[in-house]
């Protein structure tokens, strides 16, 4: 059924203002999404209403706030499809949880002469935490290449593979290009070879359907924020065994069971991987979102942000000087080009002017842009509000500005 | 040869005509970057760049017969612009008129609001490296 965009706009307060004297069109989704009216409404009502430190408190108060707290926990484990709500841990953000990965599961499995394999797509997310074991432990990367398209060489992957390899972390979809990776038969592979898998789920956990047992991937990470949820909050997603058999990650508060000076035990998961007071009201705030998400229908959101995707291509591939960049078969909603001649900057300034907002530069993935032979693209990322009357509106901007060097 | 009071004042005016259309004003700016001369290639190295978070310009300051001779360029079209009101204010000047001068154009024609902070602190930035080089010439000058 297709969706009323005018409704879901309705829902998002933000998307209705002016920016430089025209109507803001937000195709900057891929770096964070706009919120909801009803996750604006959690956060407010959490702070006047529940607000009170969790898990701990004696107190009506602070059992409301735990209540809700843990509500979303439950909400993630659905929306993943995992077994158990112990499997979901809160972090800060689709890094941290790479981070916490590297620090835990990479200082306790991975040894000298142990092989990670990422891909050429990667952020630089899920390149620098790696980097930063493999100097510490005398592990190596190795990295599969791409096409030009944009898309994983399976056969090169396949001849990484070996029992050296101990880890496969790997991008869903790609932020720079959005090229979904064939992730299921990359998982399969890793694991007849007897390597863990983790996903970067930051750019596909809002467009495509997940579910982790399924995939069979053994973590996946994400942010709230890029599923129109607040910010400063992501999820690790790792199977039980894998997680009771990792050290903690941050040592303090919430995460022990008992504390002497000579000794501490650890919680039970999830908490031993939640040091600290987290932040409660985004994660309160985050249920909503999914809700969001779950009622308007992944498969639905899916094909408008597609419909979006296919529009902007048909109207933009006949122009003069307009290069489409990650031309995958296979893609989320990312429209990635640069025109010829011209400074991708400069185009995204030249964008604004019009009020549209998009993303220049590197997208965080230089080590792709030094491949495709680039210093960067601009990129359009759709969302479910987003209307074709916008993508009308950025063709003919691009346009317009892609004649000024190619007459 | 006009102050630099008397250029800054021109390129207000020039900024004022335009007015508030956004869109017009950076092509604007974009069309002025092709008044830079020519960048020498041998001088398109390292030392010579100023590096922002997107755009690199290289700045080139030469002195003649007691004046400063700017040469500039940039990856993006826009910056090439900003660069040109710079050098258009401050080239074949001596380093003590540069270093006296009161450059206040950038405000007044709102630079940071129509291209950003980012733009702008990068204007700033080149400016900076301007005096620089005039502070530099100035001490050979009377050593």
């Amino acid at each position: 059924m297709p969706i009323d965009v005018n409704l879901i706009r309705n829902q998002f307060p933000l998307l209705h203002q002016e920016v430089n004297g025209n109507p803001l069109i937000y195709f900057d989704n891929a770096a964070t999404t706009q919120k909801p009216k009803m996750v604006l409404d959690a956060m407010r009502r959490y702070y006047e209403v529940d607000n009170s430190n969790i898990h701990r408190g004696a107190h009506t108060l602070a059992d409301r706030a735990t209540q809700h707290f843990e509500d979303t926990r439950e909400s993630i484990r659905a929306f993943l499809g995992a077994r158990e709500s112990a499997e979901i841990i809160f972090t800060r953000g689709t890094t941290e949880g790479i981070n916490l990965v590297a620090k835990t599961f990479g200082s306790t499995f991975i040894k000298k002469g142990d092989e990670i394999i990422i891909s050429t797509l990667e952020h630089h997310s899920n390149i620098v935490p790696w980097q930063m074991l493999c100097e510490q432990n005398g592990a190596v990367l190795r990295v599969i290449p791409i096409t030009d398209t944009g898309e994983l060489i399976l056969e090169e992957f396949e001849k990484l593979l070996s029992s050296k390899t101990k880890l496969v972390s790997l991008v869903h979809a790609s932020n720079a290009l959005g090229t979904i990776n064939p992730v299921k038969r990359i998982i399969d592979a890793a694991h007849a070879v007897g390597a863990k898998v983790l996903l970067d789920g930051a750019q596909s956990t809002s467009h495509l359907e997940i579910d982790v047992l399924k995939l069979n991937c053994d973590f996946l990470v994400f942010s709230a924020h890029k599923l129109y949820g607040p910010t400063g909050l992501g999820v690790l997603y790792g199977k039980r065994e894998l997680l009771e058999a990792m050290p903690p990650f941050l040592g303090g508060g919430e995460m022990i069971q008992d504390v002497t000076f000579e000794k501490t035990t650890y919680a039970n998961l999830p908490f031993k991987f939640e040091a600290g007071t987290p932040s409660i009201a985004e994660v309160i705030a985050f249920k909503p979102a999914l809700d969001f998400i779950t009622s308007t229908g992944k498969t639905t959101i899916h094909q408008h942000e597609h419909a979006l995707l296919q529009y902007t291509v048909e109207l933009l591939q006949d122009v003069k000087g307009v290069i489409p960049v990650g031309t995958a078969t296979e893609k989320i909603a990312v429209f990635s080009f640069n025109i010829q001649s011209m400074h991708p900057f400069d185009v995204g300034q030249l964008l604004d002017a019009r009020g549209i907002a998009v993303r220049t530069g590197h997208h965080c993935t230089q080590p792709l842009m030094r491949r495709l032979g680039l210093e960067g693209t601009v990129r359009a990322s759709f969302a479910v509000y987003n209307t074709l009357a916008e993508v009308e509106v950025f063709a003919e901007a691009v346009a317009k500005i892609a004649k000024l060097k190619n007459k | 040869m006009s102050t630099i009071t008397d250029i800054q004042n021109e390129i207000v005016a020039e900024f004022e005509i335009l007015g508030d259309d956004r869109e017009s004003t950076i092509f604007y700016i974009m069309e002025l970057g092709g008044n830079l001369e020519p960048y020498p290639e041998d001088f398109r190295k390292e030392e010579y760049i100023i590096k922002g978070c997107q755009s690199t310009v290289w700045l080139l300051a030469e002195e003649k017969e007691g004046k400063i001779h700017f040469q500039a360029d940039s990856n993006t079209d826009i910056t090439k612009g900003l660069i040109s009101l710079l050098i258009r204010v401050l080239n074949q000047r001596s380093p003590k008129e540069i270093l006296e001068a009161d450059l206040d154009f950038i405000p007044r024609i709102g630079m940071g609001n129509i291209l950003g902070s980012q733009r702008s602190n990068g204007l700033v930035a080149m400016m900076n490296q301007m005096k620089r080089y005039a502070l530099a010439f100035q001490t050979k000058q009377n050593t």
